[in-house]
């Protein structure tokens, strides 16, 4: 058990990178990303757990940062946002956004772009029904949700289509 | 950076320890997804010294089948719940209402204890910390008036949870650890109608696991609420039915209702339909004998008169599914 000072030892993995912090024991995740990191990526725009802006992945799979308190990911895996490009070329999904006008004003893009990603990732190939069900913790006010559904389907298109010529 | 109170977080990894925690301070709360536990601390509405974290408990996490039914770890993500094949088959409205909490990332690592266990829900609660004080806060929290209902001295906050009715129906029950030990108790004993005190938890109580009966294993069941967005919101009612026929005459039939009173219940009454067949008018009774037992105040944007309303319809609908 932890001593009587109320901060903990986080070791964690974000963004493929190990580190090790203390953290106060009062510290949300996404605080901690934004503030002690310095990753702004991911967004705070509700009081919590209504907006899914601040979506992360933990352990692959969707987390909101505003409910998680960042001394509980001690042994976690974290990817936000900006683990998603590989040496300034954009993930598929990010193309996506991109292609399809996913994204507007951009403030919910980086909760949607990893909700999207972790749907990606357990269900390659997402129907709108899947898509619609999967994104549902996450609001949009400008794009209407169409162009999202678009941007989903082209990145699952795109990794299907990599996955072909790899298999060839 | 908003406020948050300053609390020590304790991760104890086995249940012995957390119980022991929780029982020696009385400012201490339990967390396990968070989902509502954070939402409430940073609302103020929570002010705990302590919060003991349980999620890293491996004994809570499983999900364990045989001869005498499902145990479901208390620890176990809704994710898991609805994924689970043994819930799908055997106990259809589990599963169903899993998939109706929140959204997709709540259920990720929103835990089936903790949405047993949820704090009861109202218009003039779930609120921020300045729109509280704005309003002098209320009964239920710091104040001294309820807002629902001004003259009287009760809080009639509704309980709000989808899982609840779902497990009623199977009869459900619970172990629950405590300071003085470990004991099995029906589900409906957890709760009491009482919007301040729903849950009759005594302080270092620990809600482990959840049982469903092999006896039951198969019973046909569904799981339905009304909500303003269909993507995610908490229920303004939720209603669960489990219905067995033998040919066109009712066998077995338990209804069990959530969002509509301070605690979930199971509907009394139904079996008087026990050998009827289900008619429209023994339909229409069931709808109106469940209507008659939803007590839903002013505690949702919603008015109570639609929500008693509904949760008839619901309740109705479900069932009428069954009888083919
Ligand atoms: C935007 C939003 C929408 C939501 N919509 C719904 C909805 O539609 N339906 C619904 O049912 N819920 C809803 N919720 C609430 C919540 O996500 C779920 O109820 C979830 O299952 C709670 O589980 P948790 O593990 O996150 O609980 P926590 O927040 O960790 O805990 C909830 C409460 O239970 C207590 N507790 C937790 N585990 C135990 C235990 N083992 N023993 C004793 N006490 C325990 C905690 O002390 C706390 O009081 C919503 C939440 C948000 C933010
Ligand atoms: S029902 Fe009354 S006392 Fe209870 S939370 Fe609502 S306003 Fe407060
Ligand atoms: S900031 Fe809105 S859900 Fe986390
Ligand atoms: S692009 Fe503006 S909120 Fe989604």
């Amino acid at each position: 058990m932890s001593d009587d000072a109320k901060q903990s030892a986080v070791r964690c993995t974000l963004n493929g990178r190990p580190r090790r912090d203390f953290v106060p024991d009062n510290m949300l995740l996404v605080d901690f990303l934004r503030e002690t990191v310095g990753l702004t990526g991911t967004k705070i725009g509700c009081d919590g757990g209504e907006c899914g802006c601040c979506t992360v992945l933990i352990d692959g799979e969707p987390r909101h940062a505003c409910l998680t308190l960042a001394a509980v990911c001690d042994g976690a895996e974290i990817e936000t946002i900006e683990s998603l490009d590989t040496g300034g070329r954009l993930a598929a999904i990010q193309r996506g956004f991109n292609e399809k006008l996913g994204a507007q004003c951009g403030f919910c893009t980086p909760g949607m772009v990893m909700a999207a990603e972790g749907l990606l990732r357990e269900n390659p190939n997402p129907t709108d029904d899947d898509i619609r069900a999967g994104l549902a913790a996450n609001i949009c006010r400008c794009t209407g949700y169409v162009k999202i559904l678009e941007a989903v389907h082209f990145a699952a298109d795109e990794l299907a289509g990599r996955d072909k010529e790899a298999a060839a | 950076m908003e406020y948050m109170p300053d609390f020590k977080l304790h991760r104890p990894d086995n249940i012995e320890d957390a119980v022991k925690l929780r029982a020696e301070e009385p400012d201490a709360l339990f967390v396990a997804g968070g989902t509502d536990m954070i939402v409430n601390v940073r609302r103020g509405i929570e002010q705990p010294k302590h919060l003991i974290d349980i999620t890293a408990i491996e004994e809570l996490k499983s999900i364990l089948r045989d001869g005498d039914g499902l145990h479901i770890g208390a620890g176990v993500s809704l994710k898991e719940l609805q994924s689970n094949a043994d819930v799908l088959r055997d106990y259809p409205a589990v599963g169903e209402a899993a998939r109706a909490v929140a959204g997709p990332t709540h259920q990720e690592y929103g835990t089936v204890g903790g949405n047993l266990c949820l704090d009861t829900r109202c218009l003039f609660y779930n609120q921020s910390e300045w729109w509280r004080q704005s309003n002098d806060y209320c009964l239920k929290e710091r104040g001294d008036t309820c807002h629902v209902a001004p003259g009287g001295k009760r809080c009639f906050a509704a309980f709000s949870g989808d899982m609840a009715p779902s497990m009623l129906v199977y009869g459900a029950e619970i172990d629950v650890a405590g300071p003085n030990g470990r004991r099995r108790m029906p589900l409906t004993d957890l709760y009491r109608n009482d919007g301040m005190a729903h849950l009759t938890l005594e302080a270092g109580d620990m809600l482990t696991a959840v049982h469903l009966p092999k006896a039951l294993a198969g019973s046909p069941s569904r799981y339905e609420k009304a909500r303003v967005r269909g993507s995610i919101d908490f229920p303004l009612a939720g209603a669960a039915v489990r219905l067995e026929m033998d040919g066109k005459t009712v066998k077995d039939f338990v209804v069990a209702l959530t969002a509509v009173n301070p605690y979930p219940q199971i509907a009394k009454g139904t079996d008087a339909y026990v050998g009827r067949e289900l008619t429209d008018e023994a339909l229409d009774e069931i709808r109106e004998l469940v209507r008659k037992q939803a007590k839903p105040m002013r505690t949702t944007t919603v008015a109570p008169w639609y929500r008693r309303r509904v949760v008839g319809a619901l309740a109705r609908r479900r069932t009428e599914e069954f009888a083919g």
